[in-house]
């Protein structure tokens, strides 16, 4: 393997941001993005040969992983040393491929999309510079180079968000999403202490050695903490608390609805298909780890995917900002892509593992196409509303049958990429536990209603007030057309791609397909479609008695389950009001006061001493007698 | 060779008695600090270049000069990687702050000197080999911060110069009973080598720790006495805020460590928990005080005092990776508080104001001042490719690695300091950098050549430090294995013989 190649697919789109971040002025709006883009389609060209070279090269059926260069950054004392490096193995190879690709579809339409912003440069340093962090993220060698690609990310995803910082807003949401996922990392930060001072290492195949093997965790004598658990395992669940800040698990979702506040290729690019799947990738990456000293926190992560992935598909089929619908359509998937892996909590199921990484790749093609062409549609339409649209499909014919494969895709309909993937989640769930499985079943049905309910409000509902108020021609430019083209094909073949021989656990557990589980899983989807076919179809009064038939439980999802406001009183009143307030009391009047009192003390005691030196000869002879008095006193006791 | 120090800085000083025209002193005081700088980066390529021969880490350049006979009192000068790490940062700090006060019209020849008097004490302070020479340089960087904050101060001025040198001078008094103490307890001398290599009896120990740490850790800013470094830096000028928490407060860390650490390692290691305890108070306690600020100096005041409180635990940790952290976060931090203190004071030079409900949206009028501000709040918060996180990485993973469930309860809830700090850090910028823009600011202009020189040299710094932390790590191992070696040798050896005798 080529290390000079490797290296330079996260080197250039570091450049990138150096070049369009310093000298974005002298360059020039065009030129910058010109350079944005040719440097990481020379990126994606060489992940391309990459996973060539890869999988050209199979011992009995499996890859074993190769590490084509790592160098010392810094020590943290014996053992544990910060290397960075690259690891090239079947996961980290097809996370190459997904960034690489997405990243460079996003910058494409971004020349078209962006075009005429006075901060197109500093736009494209920003994208150089998040696609270099998850670059340096995917290749981690090093569970600490994990984090400072972690870091960087979020940082990256701030910078992003916050685009528009004039917006009250978007600064808003940028500080909410960086905060939040902050809080997330400083759980992953202890949880790599905890873990690798049990590991010995922070280098991920010396760990996975020591940890991830069958009875590794008996040679260590590790205790059980007041939980039950060992330490290592409250190690990996914080380890896991972090993942799922990145990832918008419940209840750390927060901030991904509100980061749709970013330009939508933004959205496209970090909230839908590469960064927040992070935590999915981390998961993964420690697979081994979990699978073999923590099962019991793999059942949690189950339990936390599948109810974040129900939780987050209930609440989109009530919003109607069409990005947010699309951003909890994120979270849901995301769910579905952790379940998969929590999975193997169960009887060492591995399947899993393969299902939850397939899901990942067809996700992100299928969820970079709606959210492009959800930026088309805004463009267009000037709103984000879906009841500002409507029978768009005459106005946009392409667009319509992109979004639709899109729509088929996720909904999972054969033979579009969504099925394959979902399918073979289900499928794992049936044979591990059935409780999941009947979340995720619920949540496939919901899935497929609100994603049409989204394309009928869109490009169909013929309303009469929306005809008239667009009637420009939606300009259309081959830079937005291309990509969209592009991952179209994507989500119609993704599917067919034999995922599981080029990655899985072992090599030797051949995979079941129970062809009840399959049915059953269209049978859902198709009836999620009908339903919205039946209420979105044509503007009728349908949605409206739906809603007033649920009553306050409608209103209850419609906010969100009250998530936020619960956070606000969280921060509001309990740490800014009841932590904050006090210290910042305590420490004016109290300590402060203390150092006031003991200065003025010290003055009070001056002016009473300095009465002593008066310069009158009488009070000094008095003195002088009184200390000879005390002194003879002194002398006659001793 | 290394009492060169000296030279450029006195004939600063020297050249500016002659002159009194704002033009003229102020590029004396400019290539004055660029000839130091230099000078003390060629004795850091010398260093490294002789350390490496040598191949073990010892104090190098040394020099003895008797000061006073009778008391054995020596003028005893050295360096090792810690001491040229900080003195590197007095340089950088220096010359950044000729530049900070470049404007400076009232008394400039005598703003000038106390800058200069100010780093030559740091200088002195961060060579010596002997405690009293220690505590001379020390006293000699304290008068210069009255007179700078109570002449060119603004706010309650006085008020503060009052209060900080009242306290400073407190911590000062506890360290000069704990000297004599060491004195007369000891080998009756005040070499640092000897007092550690003969070492002092454990019940000695015991009472005057407390004392030393205490006093050096006021001008540390450890909670309790922590209160001086609000007001002060708030009402003092720019580079006396640059100065004052980019130098001053690593003074009292350094003392911290080379003196009290490195002479009463037993004591240090039976009391660490009461300081461990008050260390993560500050920490913590800092950082949600900070997040109620809205004047910037003040919040990066509080945010000043958090941050050394974790050099604190890094250095109570008695780790080597954690003492270096300490090292590298005073460095870190130094840089990176000189540089927040100086953008306040150029968009104060602007706005008028320091509060941060007042601004919004500068980064539109203001985009090479609001870029550094928005790194210079990454680095406090801790982003990866900046010098803070190695730095606090560094402690975390020293202080974790250290034996027993107290440091390592510590350490974790020290690690929630990085939530508190992005908190108050997005706070302050999103809403002073970001946000829209009002109509009052929107005449103002971008920084001028000596505000862009200072902020360049500065982000530089960090970003270097973030990138390749490894030059400066290994530089401060040098120092840090020397004072192991003391800590190792000492910790348990000492035998306990009779009482204290003051």
């Amino acid at each position: 393997m080529n290390s000079l190649s490797i290296i330079l697919i996260p080197a250039l789109p570091l450049a990138v941001f150096v070049l369009n971040g310093l000298f974005g002025k002298v360059i020039g709006n065009k030129l910058a993005g010109i350079l944005g883009t040719l440097c990481i389609a020379i990126s994606f060209v060489l992940s391309l040969s990459i996973a060539y070279t890869f999988f050209a090269v199979s011992k009995d059926g499996a890859y074993p992983a190769q590490i084509p260069f790592k160098f010392d950054w810094l020590q943290f004392g014996k053992g544990i040393n910060v290397q960075l490096g690259a690891i090239i193995d079947g996961i980290s190879v097809m996370m190459l491929i997904v960034v690489t690709l997405i990243s460079l579809m996003v910058h494409i339409f971004s020349l078209s999309y962006m075009h005429g912003e006075k901060r197109f440069a500093t736009y494209y340093a920003f994208l150089g510079l998040f696609t270099f962090s998850m670059l340096l993220l995917v290749l981690s060698v090093n569970i600490f180079q994990m984090y400072m690609g972690w870091e960087l990310v979020g940082v990256s995803s701030f910078l992003l968000i916050g685009f528009y910082y004039d917006k009250p807003s978007a600064v808003a949401a940028a500080k909410k999403a960086f905060i939040v996922t902050r809080f997330a990392d400083m759980f992953f930060l202890v949880g790599i202490l905890i873990v690798s001072s049990i590991g010995g290492s922070l280098d991920i195949p010396t760990l996975i050695q020591n940890l991830g093997q069958a009875g590794a965790i008996d040679h260590l004598h590790l205790g059980t903490t007041f939980i039950g658990w060992s330490s290592l395992s409250t190690g990996l669940l914080f380890i896991f608390i972090g993942g799922a800040g990145k990832s918008a698990l419940f209840p750390l979702h927060i901030w991904l609805p509100d980061a749709m506040e970013g330009p939508t290729p933004v959205s496209a690019l970090i909230h839908a298909a590469t960064m927040v799947v992070a935590g999915v990738y981390l998961v993964a990456r420690l697979f081994p780890i979990y699978l073999f000293s923590a099962p019991e926190i793999l059942r949690i992560i189950a339990y936390a995917g599948a109810f974040t992935s129900l939780f987050a598909a209930i609440i989109a089929c009530t919003q109607f900002d069409i990005k947010r619908v699309l951003a909890y359509s994120t979270m849901s998937q995301i769910g579905y892509m952790i379940f998969s892996l929590g999975l193997g909590g169960w009887n060492q199921n591995v399947h899993g593992y393969t299902a939850s990484m397939f899901h990942l790749f067809t996700h992100a093609i299928f969820k970079a196409l709606l959210f492009l062409s959800a930026g088309v549609v805004i463009h267009y339409v000037h709103s984000n509303d879906m009841r500002d649209m409507g029978a768009l499909r005459k106005k946009m014919p392409f667009l319509n049958i992109v979004f639709l494969i899109a729509c088929l895709a996720i909904a999972g309909i054969p033979p579009f990429a969504g099925f394959f993937s979902k399918e073979m989640i289900l499928n794992t769930a049936w044979e591990a536990n059935g409780f999941i499985f009947i979340l995720g079943v619920l949540t496939a049905g919901l899935t497929a209603f609100y994603m049409f309910r989204l394309y009928l409000s869109i490009f169909w509902r013929d309303a009469i007030n929306s005809e008239d108020k667009h009637n420009s021609h939606p300009h259309s430019s081959w830079l937005e057309n291309l990509p969209l083209g592009i991952l179209a094909i994507g989500a119609m073949m993704a599917g067919f791609i034999p995922f599981a021989k080029f990655i899985n656990f072992d090599v030797h557990i051949d995979e079941t397909s129970n062809f009840s589980v399959t049915a059953i899983a269209i049978a859902m989807a198709i009836s999620g479609i009908l339903l919205a076919l039946f209420m979105y179809k044509s503007d009728s009064d349908r949605p409206r008695t739906m809603v007033s038939s649920l009553g306050s439980l409608y209103q209850i999802i419609y906010k969100k389950f009250y998530i936020d406001e619960v956070y606000l009183f969280f921060t509001k009143s309990i740490v800014f009001n009841s932590i904050a307030k006090p210290i910042q009391w305590i420490d004016k009047n109290i300590v402060d006061g203390f150092m006031q009192l003991t200065a003025n003390f010290s003055l009070f005691l001056s002016r009473k001493i300095r009465g002593m030196q008066s310069g009158n000869l009488q009070y000094y002879m008095m003195f002088f007698m009184a200390g000879l008095l005390l002194l003879f006193i002194l002398c006659i006791s001793i | 060779m290394l009492n060169l120090i000296f030279l450029f800085p006195g004939l600063t000083l020297l050249l500016l008695c002659f002159f009194k025209r704002q033009e003229v002193v102020r590029w004396i005081s400019l290539l004055g600090s660029i000839l130091q700088l230099l000078f003390v980066l060629s004795l850091l390529s010398f260093y490294l270049q002789d350390v490496k021969l040598i191949n073990a880490s010892t104090t190098l350049y040394e020099s003895s000069l008797p000061w006073f006979k009778t008391l054995n009192l020596n003028y005893h000068t050295g360096v090792d990687g810690i001491g040229l790490a900080m003195i590197l940062l007095t340089a950088i700090i220096s010359f950044t702050g000729v530049l900070a006060s470049w404007n400076i019209s009232l008394k400039p020849r005598e703003f000038y000197f106390n800058l200069f008097l100010l780093s030559t004490g740091a200088y002195g302070f961060f060579i010596a080999q002997d405690l009293f020479t220690l505590f001379f340089f020390l006293e000699i960087a304290i008068i210069p911060k009255f007179l700078l904050i109570s002449i060119w101060g603004s706010g309650k001025h006085i008020a503060s110069a009052n209060k900080l040198v009242l306290m400073l001078m407190a911590g000062s008094a506890m360290i000069l009973v704990s000297m004599l103490g060491i004195y007369y307890n000891g080998s009756h001398c005040f070499d640092i080598s000897v007092i550690a290599k003969n070492g002092l009896p454990v019940k000695v120990q015991q009472i005057l720790f407390p004392l030393l740490f205490t006093g050096f850790g006021i001008f540390t800013a450890m909670f309790p006495f922590h209160t001086w470094v609000p007001d002060g830096h708030s009402s003092a000028p720019t580079a006396a805020s640059m100065f004052l928490s980019g130098i001053s407060m690593k003074m009292g860390a350094y003392g911290c460590l080379r003196v009290a650490m490195a002479l009463m390692p037993q004591a240090a290691i039976n009391q660490a928990w009461i300081f461990l305890t008050l260390a993560l108070i500050g920490v913590l306690y800092a950082a949600f005080a900070t997040v109620r600020q809205t004047d910037l100096k003040y919040i990066n005041a509080y945010s000043s005092i958090s941050h050394t409180s974790l050099v604190l635990i890094g250095i109570l940790a008695m780790n080597a990776t954690a003492l270096n952290g300490a090292v590298m976060q005073m460095f870190s931090h130094g840089i990176m508080t000189a540089l927040f203190f100086a953008l306040i004071g150029m968009i104060y030079g602007r706005t008028h104001t320091r509060i941060v409900s007042e601004m919004s949206g500068l980064q539109k009028v203001l985009p090479f001042i609001g870029t550094a501000f928005i790194i210079a709040g990454l680095c406090s918060l801790g982003l990866p490719g900046l010098s803070g996180f190695p730095s606090e990485a560094k402690i975390f993973f020293g202080s974790y690695a250290a034996d027993g469930h107290f440091i390592h309860l510590i350490t974790i809830f020290s690690i929630l300091s990085i939530v508190i700090t992005a908190v108050y850090i997005l706070r302050m910028s999103g809403s002073v950098i970001f946000g829209p823009l009002s109509n009052e600011f929107s005449p103002l202009k971008d920084g001028s050549w000596y505000e862009k020189y200072l902020i360049v040299i500065l982000v530089g710094t960090i970003i270097f430090v973030g990138i390749y932390p490894t030059w400066i790590s290994d530089l401060i191992q040098y120092g840090v294995n020397n004072i192991m070696l003391q800590i190792k040798d000492h910790s348990v050896a000492v035998v306990p013989h009779g009482i204290l005798n003051i």
